[in-house]
Formats: structure tokens, C-alpha cells, sequence
């Protein structure tokens, strides 16, 4: 809910429209994903790399589609619906079911709790902005943005090998932001990832 | 205009990972190296976009306020804040700096 609130803040001072801010969270719906779009527009990035950086992110959905399937199983138009309810919590709560039957059920409560409040707290945040630009510098609403950033960042940094591609990846970046075009140092980051994928014997687990 | 098309391509997008494998994969699995590199990938666009939002100014880089202000964020955060408080922190801190210097 909050996070709603702080998107629709970083996307209005992006300077997208109540309607283009909220149509991101009930096309897109994926937080993180938009919240990194939204950051490469403000920083005049090309909508290419905006979508390439949202992309990157979202890759992981792919993931959850697959531990989602047998969940799911039923009519494709079915299957096509709930398919956008797909996100780290509905996912979450649905693998966390042993029945089949729950699995489903657990999927789409949070999934559909989590669309109904994301937009509306998106809403909400879109016009709390909209209505005073000053209100950024003196408040420090600008720094609000790396902070959610870094929050997000933050419940993945107890893994070792995501601590690798995390530094990895930061580093990547802030090495490329003076000479590379805005949004660029973000999907170079990507490669980062890399830093922290070790043999599976190295990380002693199967 | 760029933006409402990074939001349909991003739609499009992002729809299209989270319908594939309940659409067209069935039930096959990743490959164990994919799924690995997919489930790193954020860490590194994660803090990538937490520096680069900190430094990113005006097409080029400048340090200032905000770099307090993720300071601030990251201290909250190792106390184990709540989100609200992660960002009023951060926000606070840095209007505190701007008021100061």
C-alpha cells in the first residue's frame, strides 16, 4: 500500500498524467518493474531502454509463471486472466498451499487484494503530487525514489550470490553514468548478475 | 508521448513473461542455470537504479543531499524499518541537509 503511494509520487514527478500513472499499475502491475521504467523516463531515457529496464526486472515472472502452471491448470481464457495476477506475493501465497486447489485459491486472493490496493494507493500518490512541485526539493521527495529502490534491494542482500550481483550491478552502473546515455548504466547492470551465478558445488549445495 | 508508449510496450511485455508458461510451456521447467540468472538479475537492477536515482541529475551526476538521504534509508532499513518509515526518513533527511547547507 505504501508502495503504491510512492509510486504514484515518483511517476507524477516524472511528469506522467494521473491517467498514464494509473494505467501503469493496471496494465503493468508489477511494482518494482514500474517504478524502474518510470526512473529511466525521468531521467530521459529513450522508451526503448524505459521498457528494456522494466523488462529486466520482470524477467523473474517468468519464473513464477512456471511454479504457478499446474495451479492454474484449466480453460486457456482462464489461464490468460489469472496470468496477470502473477507477482511475487501471489505467488508467494499460492506455493505456500499444498492442495492444488488451495494453491489456486491463495493465488488469486493476493493477487486480486494486492491489484485493488496497488491501484489505489497508485491514485492516490498521483494526486498528492500533482498537486505541489515545489513541494520535491524542500521536502526531499526526490530522495524517496532510491530509497524504495534500495527497500526493495534490501530482503534479497542476505543471499551471498545476490549480494554479488548486487554490487556487481551497482557498480556496473555507476561507472557507465557519466559517458553512457540515461537508462543505459541500468540494463548494463544487468550483466552484474552474472558475478553472483557460482558452480553449484562452489555454493556447496546441491 | 514516450511514456505512453513505455507503458504499452511494458504492458505487452510483462504480460507476455507471466503468460508464457501458463499459456504455451505446460509444465516444463526452466534449465537450473536460467532460472539461477533469473532470480539474481533484480539484485543487480535493484541497486543499480538505488545509485543511479542517488547521483542522476540533469542528463549527467552530481553528489549532494540525496546521497544523505539513501544514507538515512539504508540505516532504516538495517534497523529493520517498516517501508513508510524507510522513505520519511529518507526524504527527511535529505530536506534537513538541503535546509542546512
Amino acid at each position: 500500500m505504501p508502495f503504491g503511494v510512492a509510486f504514484g509520487i515518483a511517476s507524477a514527478d516524472a511528469g506522467l498524467t494521473t491517467w498514464q500513472t494509473s494505467a501503469f499499475s493496471l496494465l503493468v502491475f508489477a511494482g518494482s518493474a514500474q517504478f524502474a521504467a518510470v526512473e529511466v523516463i525521468s531521467s530521459g531515457g529513450s522508451a526503448l531502454a524505459a521498457i528494456a529496464a522494466g523488462l529486466l526486472l520482470n524477467l523473474r515472472s517468468l519464473a513464477f509463471g512456471v511454479a504457478m502452471t499446474s495451479a492454474l491448470a484449466g480453460p486457456w481464457w482462464k489461464r490468460a486472466a489469472w496470468s496477470h495476477f502473477m507477482i511475487d506475493e501471489s505467488t508467494a501465497v499460492g506455493s505456500a498451499q499444498s492442495e492444488r486447489r488451495w494453491r489456486r485459491y491463495g493465488y488469486l486472493c493476493a493477487g486480486l487484494t494486492i491489484f485493488v490496493t496497488w491501484n489505489l494507493s497508485t491514485l492516490i500518490g498521483a494526486a498528492t503530487l500533482s498537486s505541489g512541485g515545489e513541494l520535491v526539493t524542500t521536502w526531499g521527495i526526490d530522495a524517496t525514489i532510491p530509497a524504495a529502490f534500495l527497500a526493495l534491494l534490501w530482503s534479497r542482500l542476505a543471499d551471498v550470490d545476490q549480494r554479488r550481483s548486487a554490487v556487481a550491478g551497482g557498480l556496473i552502473a555507476l561507472a557507465l553514468v557519466p559517458f553512457a546515455p540515461p537508462g543505459v548504466p541500468i540494463l548494463a547492470a544487468g550483466v552484474g548478475a552474472l558475478a553472483g551465478c557460482r558452480q553449484p558445488r562452489e555454493r556447496g549445495a546441491p | 508521448m514516450t511514456a505512453t508508449v513505455v507503458l504499452l510496450g511494458l504492458a505487452a511485455g510483462t504480460y507476455g513473461l507471466k503468460s508464457l508458461a501458463p499459456l504455451l510451456l505446460g509444465g516444463r521447467a526452466l534449465p537450473r542455470s536460467v532460472a539461477w540468472l533469473v532470480s539474481l538479475l533484480p539484485a543487480a537492477v535493484l541497486a543499480a537504479l538505488a545509485l543511479v536515482s542517488t547521483v542522476a541529475r540533469d542528463g549527467g551526476a552530481a553528489l549532494d543531499a540525496r546521497l544523505v538521504g539513501l544514507a538515512a534509508a539504508a540505516a532504516a532499513l538495517a534497523a529493520r524499518a517498516p517501508f513508510v518509515a524507510v522513505v520519511v526518513v529518507a526524504a527527511g533527511a535529505t530536506a534537513l541537509t538541503r535546509a542546512v547547507f
